[in-house]
């Protein structure tokens, strides 16, 4: 039967290991591949000014990016694609909540510079290799745009 | 209570019970703007519901472990806490730096990192804060006559908690890289060192409660502990499938993660099993309830809806929809909420010396409370599967699919009140306690 020594070399030798490995992952991950699958050359002053103002104003507290958020409001990572430069500045231009749905949107009432920081942060993430995220819907309905 | 110092605990639950109650409040605000009436909407937008109430859930979670410790690690290493005035300067500074994340919430001062929304400048003082709790629980314990493995494998999940924080605090220009290192606090967190936290003070309860031998169950705890570290660390993967990292993420995630129910099933066999060899029958049923409860519970939350959804080929169409807030209600409810209402229970009626084992309010607060979670995770389950079906297969624009599975917020709302009551009646139950005093030394 398992002695207590034995089972604490257990948790201390798995535990080593598996955080070894995680390591080893993570380095190649972030040094070699994911420079490559998120274009991090794209990555101008307007993108990263744009990631701020999406921080600075928890974006992520109703909608998610890379599917990562809150599920208040539409995954926005290939919002651009979907809506257009037009649709998405009216949006965050707009002086009073954007409601389209019954659901409203904070009034953001960015500026002109904010709005193409903000476009270009969005532009950057729609161009990141996701593996296949967003998933394109098996049917497609009318109603959909 | 065997030391004059745990009566600090107290002061930890009083606050994480009070944290608690507001964490409900902005949960309700959120449940009411999906079905239509967002009428607070000027004064709180649901992005600052939606942070308070993450962030009220961690802060009170956090004192509640902290609070366990200040109880837990005097009595096992067997000596007077080091500093009680320390450990209230402690507290208050908790409170205060909580208190102005959450204002601050309210007036756009934060960082939209689900989770980690305390701005930089408050992570510092966070960092001081849990840098007293630390310092105060490790001399404790290394002065202390004892250093037992249940005390050792609490302690350890605090330091390493404290110091996983800190990858969280670093900037990044890169989504994907900020997403990365985010996930280093929170994934390693809950699914890792989090449950050395609650393996620790599972294992107290079980000594406390059973009467088993400390020496079969922390042996036991090893083990647990063992495989939520082999199964968790490489199961942060399961976060790294659609982010911008690389494909082997979805091999290695998917694996992990799906043996990431062992440790929690580990947890609820362990439980019952030392429950059923205890010849100790303890008199404080209703901590026997919540300890047996939250095993069970987290295996449910937890290991069980966290495996419906977390292989590759289930999660491309599940991630970001209500899907996880299905998993992520159970899940910290029954791994997190229930252990720090176990442990408050359990002390109550040592810190006070009034003996409100059996009272019938207590056990309502349990069974309703867990009735009303678990209809809410229906709910969200009901909401969840509709939205990928409506919104991710179909193609239904998702401003339309959000209104079509409205009614099963209806259903939430229900059982968010029934669930509400519960918590108000251990919160009743928890003030009819009063204040912890002296004469309850040696007394039990």
């Amino acid at each position: 039967m398992l002695s207590k020594s034995q089972a604490r070399t257990f948790f201390l030798g798995g535990t080593v290991l598996s955080f070894l490995v995680f390591l080893g992952l993570s380095w190649h991950s972030l040094s070699k591949e994911v420079p490559k699958q998120t274009h991090e050359e794209n990555l101008t002053p307007e993108v990263v000014r744009g990631k701020h103002l999406w921080d600075s104003n928890n974006c992520m507290g109703c909608h998610t990016i890379f599917g990562e958020g809150a599920y208040y409001a539409p995954e926005l990572t290939k919002v651009v694609e979907r809506r257009g430069d037009e649709y998405i500045k009216a949006v965050l231009k707009s002086p009073i909540p954007w409601s389209p749905r019954g659901r409203k949107m904070v009034a953001y009432n960015f500026s002109d510079t904010e709005v193409n920081d903000l476009l270009a942060f969005l532009k950057w993430t729609g161009g990141v290799d996701l593996n296949g995220f967003p998933p394109k819907p098996k049917y497609k309905t009318s109603i959909n745009n | 209570m065997k030391y004059k110092s745990q009566k600090v605990a107290y002061w930890f639950f009083a606050l994480s019970m009070l944290l608690l109650s507001l964490q409900l409040i902005y949960g309700f605000i959120m449940g009411f703007a999906h079905i239509g009436y967002d009428n607070l909407h000027d004064i709180i937008p649901f992005n600052t519901a939606r942070a308070v109430h993450t962030n009220l859930l961690v802060v009170w979670l956090l004192s509640g472990f902290m609070g366990a410790a200040y109880y837990i690690i005097p009595e096992e290493a067997e000596n007077e806490l080091v500093s009680v005035k320390w450990a209230y300067i402690q507290l208050i500074s908790l409170a205060i730096v909580g208190v102005i994340a959450i204002v601050g919430y309210h007036f756009n001062y934060w960082e939209g990192r689900k989770f980690l929304e305390i701005p930089r400048p408050l992570d510092w003082l966070v960092v001081l804060n849990v840098l007293t709790f630390l310092g105060l629980i490790l001399a404790t314990l290394f002065r202390g006559k004892k250093k037992t493995t249940t005390s050792l494998v609490l302690t350890m999940g605090l330091v390493f908690a404290a110091l996983l924080y800190l990858p969280g605090m670093i900037w990044f220009d890169n989504q994907t890289m900020d997403s990365f290192f985010r996930w280093w606090v929170v994934h390693l967190w809950v699914e890792g060192v989090w449950e050395l936290i609650m393996g620790g003070i599972l294992a107290f309860l079980l000594i406390k409660l059973t009467g088993v031998d400390r020496e079969v169950i922390e042996k036991w705890l090893y083990v647990i502990v063992g495989l939520t570290f082999i199964s968790g660390i490489l199961g942060t993967g399961h976060h790294y499938y659609f982010i911008g990292t690389p494909k082997y993420w979805l091999i290695i995630g998917g694996i992990f993660s799906a043996m990431e129910p062992l440790a929690f099933l580990g947890m609820a066999l362990f439980a019952v099993a030392m429950y059923r060899k205890g010849e100790k029958k303890h008199p404080n049923k209703i901590a026997l309830m919540w300890t047996l409860g939250t095993a069970i519970l987290s295996f449910v939350g937890a290991g069980l809806l966290g495996l419906a959804h977390t292989l590759p080929q289930v999660n491309l169409w599940t991630h970001g929809t209500l899907v996880t807030a299905m998993h992520g209600h159970l899940a910290f409810w029954g791994a997190y909420g229930m252990i720090v209402l176990a442990i408050i229970s359990y002390t109550m009626p040592n810190l006070t010396g009034r003996k409100l084992y059996d009272s019938s309010k207590g056990l309502l607060a349990f069974w309703l409370s867990n009735i009303g979670m678990i209809g809410m995770t229906t709910a969200f389950a009901a909401a969840g599967v509709a939205q990928v079906y409506l919104n991710r297969i179909m193609g239904l624009d998702f401003g339309d699919s959000q209104n079509e599975i409205q009614v099963h917020f209806i259903i939430l709302i229900l059982c968010a009140t029934l669930f509400t009551i519960g918590i108000a009646m251990f919160i009743i139950e928890f003030i009819k306690y009063g204040r912890p005093n002296n004469e309850t030394l040696n007394n039990h």
